[in-house]
């Protein structure tokens, strides 16, 4: 008689609970970013206000962590039970290692859905950026290049035609030139080293071309001791050599090169494809540089090397799903990148979208020079650090400040990265 | 006689319960409770946070192992070779050495010299005694970021200063050659005023007759010094060195606001060192591999030093 009461009220109290759970059946998304732009942050919430009000079942709860910390923390973070819905991807070694683990959902499925209609909606490259084995690992959002950005002003006052810089030489000579004049050519972050492995990338590329890199990412023999690696490692300490950073590079941390160039203390940056917009709020004044006073031209080519001057070296974003995100997240992603909303935001923050039909949203001319850079790219290389995996692409970065500061040979460097690579394998 | 000596072993036979004595039953009585009251707790911490991660580390020290899933590439020592055949971790070995040093030569005598300014009630040396000790009581990080503004070359006061008699701007964090002095500076801004508090105690710990009498006899400030407050105050001495090898040791959280390791790797400690080679680049099994390192220098240092120097204390 107890027994059966029990079971009884046990049982109404689950329907109950069963009830007041359906009535309030939120489904809470979690998505962890690195975004720290007060304007695209804004236009998310934003954003995700409007999908939450069309779908009232859902909850979106933007999470921020800093770069470093974000990078360092999600290895355990994704084995928890704390794990995001969502998170930010450069793709790359990293998402392939993660990946791996077991610890993302594919979207392949849902991708070719009716067609291929979801897959349709991006460039193709991008697409296969974030695709290993055959599956797609993360949503496409957003892609970049590398490219020089250079202060009008002081390049007249120098006499330097920016538009003449075609070749490796032409800019050594431009930088000696800025630096007869008494200015400070270039500024580099050399303390976070990954500003500066945008020179010793793109020096490999455009050795070496596509060749080059595929054989060393498809782990071949003794592929970073190819001659253009070495090449390239002579000609970051050529630069190097002529010292042609700003006072103290070796300290400086990203964004204070941004800053320098804001205010004025240095000629050149090789920097984002944002870089003339993101200035504005590294600027000591608040106001930086005059849009019509920055100018911008592709790294320039090697003479005689085999990469052609169209090839581009830059990013390429996603959103990766955990391996127990709810179908809910998908379609947020879905519609967070679809073209409507990519145009927004490209609006809004100066990015370049990756979705079709997006592109018209790139209002800055600067911005669109870089968007049409990537859209006649020969070859599209993703940023090394993260391309080549963490360990790996890291060193990359340490090795190019040796080279930079002459503490290391092209051929140590080289031989370092061999090194690295096999212990990566092992 | 005979029956008392025989008499002896039967009573204690008689009082025996599982073998055990009277008193040793009273003992077991006494302290049991505590022991399976205040021991379980206390050790099943110990080895859920201490022991087992030591293990776990340790075991992992011998994989190639990124972080995600399961350790199964193994590797041997090869994580062992590597560590100590690393550039950058024999630097890093040579920094956490020379904050000790710098600990020894410069932080502890300065501590020692002011705590014998400030540890007599004289005017003004409560106030004092709280200005030098609250860069301890700052948080490492914001001390680092704080620094990184003061030797900045473009805005920081310590160039500033240079440029008002001529010098060009200096970026002191940004030179391979200045980078760890000026990281060794703040190291001892930061910690002088703990061990000056340490002195000030033990020196108020010292009987003013002693003293006393040392003045009656008319021994200078200088023998007053090396006769009676030093070797006083030797275990006080002791154990603040031993507070700076183990503080050396630790030091991180300093390190990255002020340099983060730059320029070009000259200025990490065996800790930044891990954590930017073993947890930043995904190393893990390597990263165990430099904890276990650390560890046995660690405790080498520690047990040695307290053998050696404080076995009296």
């Amino acid at each position: 008689m107890t027994i059966v009461r029990t079971g009884t009220s046990v049982a109404a109290i689950a329907a109950w609970l069963g009830i007041a759970g359906a009535a309030a059946a939120q489904t809470t998304i979690d998505m962890l970013h690195v975004e720290n732009n007060p304007d695209a942050i804004a236009l998310w919430e934003t954003l995700a206000a409007e999908y939450e009000t069309a779908n009232p079942g859902v909850d979106i709860n933007l999470e921020f962590l800093e770069n470093e910390a974000f990078k360092a923390k999600l290895p355990s973070l994704l084995q928890s039970d704390e794990a995001p819905d969502i998170f930010y991807s450069w793709g790359g070694g990293v998402l392939d290692i993660q990946r791996e683990s077991g610890a993302l959902r594919p979207l392949t499925e849902m991708m070719d859905a009716d067609g291929g209609a979801w897959r349709s909606t991006y460039s193709e490259g991008a697409i296969n950026g974030l695709s290993f084995d055959g599956d797609v690992w993360a949503v496409p959002y957003r892609t970049g290049v590398v490219a020089f950005f250079y202060n009008k002003e002081q390049f007249e006052q120098a006499g330097v035609d920016a538009a003449a810089i075609q070749t490796w030489d032409d800019l050594l000579a431009a930088v000696q030139t800025l630096k007869d004049t008494g200015l400070t050519p270039i500024t580099c972050g050399g303390a976070d080293k990954w500003p500066l492995h945008f020179y010793y990338s793109y020096l490999i590329m455009r050795n070496g071309g596509a060749a080059v890199l595929e054989a060393a990412k498809s782990g071949a023999p003794d592929a970073y001791l190819d001659p253009a690696i070495v090449r390239a490692g002579e000609q970051v300490a050529e630069l190097g050599a002529l010292e042609p950073c700003q006072n103290g590079w070796q300290g400086s941390r990203w964004p204070e090169p941004l800053g320098d160039f804001a205010d004025g203390r240095a000629a050149m940056i090789l920097g984002f494809e944002d870089t003339n917009l993101d200035q504005v709020s590294q600027a000591t004044d608040g106001v930086g540089l005059a849009q019509d006073n920055i100018g911008r031209f592709a790294f320039p080519a090697v003479e005689g090397g085999a990469g052609a001057a169209t090839d581009t070296f830059g990013g390429l974003n996603g959103w990766a799903l955990t391996a127990n995100a709810p179908d809910e997240a998908i379609d947020f992603l879905r519609w967070f990148t679809a073209p409507e909303q990519q145009r927004r935001q490209a609006e809004a923050t100066g990015m370049i979208p990756v979705a079709v039909g997006a592109e018209d949203g790139v209002v800055d001319s600067l911005v669109r020079a870089s968007a049409e850079a990537l859209a006649t790219s020969s070859y599209h290389q993703n940023y090394l650090d993260q391309d080549l995996g963490p360990n790996l692409g890291r060193t990359v970065n340490d090795v190019t400040v040796e080279l930079w500061d002459g503490s290391t040979s092209p051929e140590e460097a080289a031989q370092t990265l061999q090194d690295t690579a096999m212990m990566d394998e092992m | 006689m005979t029956t008392g000596t025989t008499a002896g072993p039967v009573v204690r036979l008689e009082g025996r319960l599982w073998g055990l004595t009277r008193r040793q039953r009273t003992t077991l009585r006494t302290t049991l409770p505590v022991v399976v009251l205040f021991l379980p707790p206390a050790l099943l911490l110990f080895t859920l946070f201490v022991v087992l991660p030591m293990g776990e580390a340790a075991w992992y020290s011998f994989y190639n192992w990124n972080g995600y899933g399961e350790p199964e590439q193994w590797v041997g020592l090869r994580n062992y070779e590597f560590v100590l055949g690393h550039k950058v971790f024999l630097t890093a070995l040579q920094n956490n050495g020379l904050i000790i040093l710098v600990s020894l030569l410069v932080q502890i005598p300065l501590a020692l010299w002011l705590a014998n300014l400030l540890a007599h009630r004289i005017r003004g040396a409560l106030m004092f005694r709280l200005i030098f000790f609250l860069p301890y009581v700052l948080a490492d990080v914001a001390a680092g970021l704080i620094w990184r503004f003061v030797y900045d070359g473009d805005f920081g006061i310590v160039s500033g200063a240079l440029q008002v008699v001529g010098s060009e701007p200096v970026f002191l964090l940004a030179e391979r050659e200045t980078a760890i002095w000026a990281v060794l500076a703040v190291i001892v801004w930061k910690y002088f005023g703990f061990h000056m508090m340490l002195f000030i105690a033990g020196l108020q710990a010292i009987d003013k007759e002693v003293m006393e009498a040392a003045e009656v006899d008319g021994a200078t400030g200088w023998q007053k010094f090396f006769r009676i407050t030093l070797p006083l105050l030797a275990s006080t001495v002791r154990l603040s060195v031993f507070f700076s090898i183990v503080g050396s040791l630790q030091l991180f959280d300093l390190i990255m606001p002020l340099t983060g390791g730059a320029p070009g790797n000259s200025t990490h400690t065996m800790v930044s060192y891990l954590y930017q080679f073993g947890v930043v680049r995904l190393q893990i099994g390597f990263g165990s591999a430099v904890g276990v390192v650390l560890f046995v220098i660690s405790v080498t240092l520690a047990f040695t030093y307290r053998r050696i120097f404080m076995h009296h204390d």
